[in-house]
């Protein structure tokens, strides 16, 4: 290439020159180490110090007391229902446009609203929620006056962990939708030909064939909208106020008024959280490097 | 194949229900506020706040100035970073990422920490410093999506020719990147400001915790006092989202088509 040849000529009086290329990205380092890295580890140091600041694992000790443990717990459960529910529904949804035989005109409108959707979140997204199915919502009402059922009787409620789980789907399908259809357009119509042509039924194509493609991308995915939901503090806050007691509500409550009365056992709940999104950010990260084989 | 194509049309009509029922509650109830008729009262009630229109000016400004900052910071780093530190591009990558993986009332919890009044760098002192700090958190919170629309924008030009024919013509790095390499990725920087703009002008976590009279804190404060108000302003802020995206579908309807050159 002679392309190529201009390149490895260029170069002769760079070399000579001392190395001044880094100098290039040390804005960027620079906004990075004090916006994002600094302030972060600053936490995580706070995490294992007392208030003298000499090393303890006090407060990590401290985070395994029941109502911070259930804290967690409800976080957990709230962002794991969310994402496998939102992971399946937003699977099946992608499945329809790609692989379902819907004509291709559909899938441009769905790939658009997902797009908005999956932004549409936090404080409005709460508002949407309660105008539907607050008590005085149209849903509710709707139900109660065509059917007859009153929602609320059966113990349903906007502000507990089913009513935060299915507000959480309306940005957690449109993630899922958004990730996985890349994925489901790896899937060759070869594969299934050959498979039906050696007498596979749809079954046995989807179990050996499609599904071992297709689930390190739909774990990964399902990892990532796990992160994605246990971090949200806006949607919660605004649905349920501080009645529920989620992770990011209690360390949002605790950064404005230290209701916990011990500043560092904020970090170590701070610190907890970064665990676990990283954990699963990782375990996405993997499964993705994985999933990346089949789709090239 | 046709009862498969019906049972798609049937699963994707109940995905969307799930959709639109929310979107019509919310049009629905921001029409309440007048008893027996639907009205826009609520809307002018909401217009007319001048909390409303400070805060949401406020917000608009901030967004301007994160969409400008952050211009400022990744296209540069994502130009040096093909041109000259290649080797260095995973690692940069792995760091614009990581807004994803630390929750944003984290790294804002580590800002009210690192820099209180008697830090190094006391920005949340004054009421300036905590919007400079505000500004540069939203940098942070879109990192990800401007980073990867103008790497990928990159993706199409040559900039290695580019930058040769430039130095060849006389010109600096200045020159360069603003003359040069900015022009060329602007429909990538575009639709990455687009949806800057989108997550920064109802953003609550980050200005909430800092204190600043913004959008999202705003919308919080209606929702907990006002009862067909909030329904407005959710349906005024899904407007902006889905503009957003429209804007974004539109420039990317002119990016060039060009395949990947050597890079």
């Amino acid at each position: 290439m002679a392309h190529q040849d201009v390149l490895t000529a260029h170069p002769i009086r760079a070399r000579r020159r001392l190395p001044l290329d880094w100098l290039g990205i040390v804005p960027f380092a620079a906004f990075a180490f004090l916006f994002l890295i600094l302030p972060t580890l600053n936490l995580v140091a706070g995490a294992f110090q007392d208030r003298e600041g000499a090393f303890t694992l006090q407060n990590i000790v401290n985070l395994f007391t029941p109502s911070i443990m259930a804290a967690y717990w409800i976080s957990i459960k709230v962002s794991l229902a969310s994402a496998l529910i939102g992971g399946f529904m937003g699977f099946v949804m992608a499945a329809t446009v790609t692989i379902g035989g819907l004509p291709s005109w559909v899938r441009s409108p769905l790939m658009t609203f997902a797009g908005v959707a999956s932004n549409f979140a936090g404080v409005p997204l709460a508002f949407a929620f309660l105008a539907t199915l607050g008590r005085t919502g149209l849903l509710t009402a709707f139900l109660m006056n065509v059917f007859g059922f009153n929602l609320y009787s059966t113990g349903f409620n906007l502000l507990s962990f089913w009513g935060l789980t299915i507000t959480y789907l309306f940005f957690q399908i449109p993630l899922m939708i958004l990730i996985i259809t890349p994925a489901l357009d790896g899937l060759k119509k070869e594969w299934g030909e050959a498979a039906a042509s050696l007498g596979a039924s749809r079954l046995q194509y989807w179990r050996m064939v499609a599904l071992p493609i297709l689930w390190p991308a739909l774990l990964g995915t399902i990892v990532l909208l796990f992160a994605n939901a246990f971090g949200a503090v806006a949607t919660a806050y605004a649905l349920t106020g501080s009645s529920l007691n989620i992770v990011p509500i209690v360390l949002f409550t605790q950064i404005r008024g230290d209701v916990l009365q011990d500043p560092n056992l904020g970090y170590a709940l701070a610190f907890g959280m970064i665990v676990i999104t990283g954990v699963s950010n990782g375990i996405y990260i993997w499964l993705r490097a994985r999933a990346e084989r089949w789709l090239r | 194949m046709r009862t498969n194509r019906a049972v798609s049309w049937v699963l994707l009509a109940l995905g969307c229900l799930y959709f639109v029922l929310p979107l019509i509650g919310m049009v629905e109830f921001s029409l309440r506020a007048r008893r027996g008729v639907y009205s826009l009262d609520a809307y002018w009630v909401v217009l007319a706040d001048p909390k409303f229109q400070s805060t949401f000016t406020y917000s608009v400004v901030v967004g301007l100035l994160t969409i400008v900052v952050g211009i400022l910071i990744v296209v540069p780093t994502a130009y040096w970073v093909r041109l000259r530190l290649p080797g260095l591009r995973p690692y940069v990558e792995f760091v614009t990422l990581l807004p994803l993986v630390i929750p944003a009332i984290v790294v804002v919890f580590g800002y009210i920490r690192l820099y209180n009044t008697s830090s190094f760098l006391p920005l949340t002192g004054s009421a300036t410093g905590t919007n400079i700090l505000l500004v540069f958190g939203y940098v942070m919170l879109a990192l990800p999506y401007m980073y990867r629309a103008v790497d990928t924008g990159l993706r199409t030009i040559d900039v290695r020719t580019l930058t040769e024919a430039a130095q060849i013509l006389g010109a600096g790095w200045g020159t360069i990147i603003a003359r040069i390499i900015l022009p060329n990725v602007l429909l990538a920087v575009l639709s990455g400001a687009f949806l800057t703009f989108a997550i920064v002008i109802g953003e609550f976590t980050m200005a909430a915790l800092l204190n600043r009279p913004a959008f999202g804190p705003y919308l919080q404060f209606i929702g907990a006092n006002r009862a067909y108000e909030p329904a407005a302003l959710a349906v005024i802020a899904f407007v902006i989202t889905w503009a957003c995206m429209a804007m974004i579908q539109i420039v990317s309807r002119f990016a060039p088509r060009t395949s990947s050159r050597s890079n």
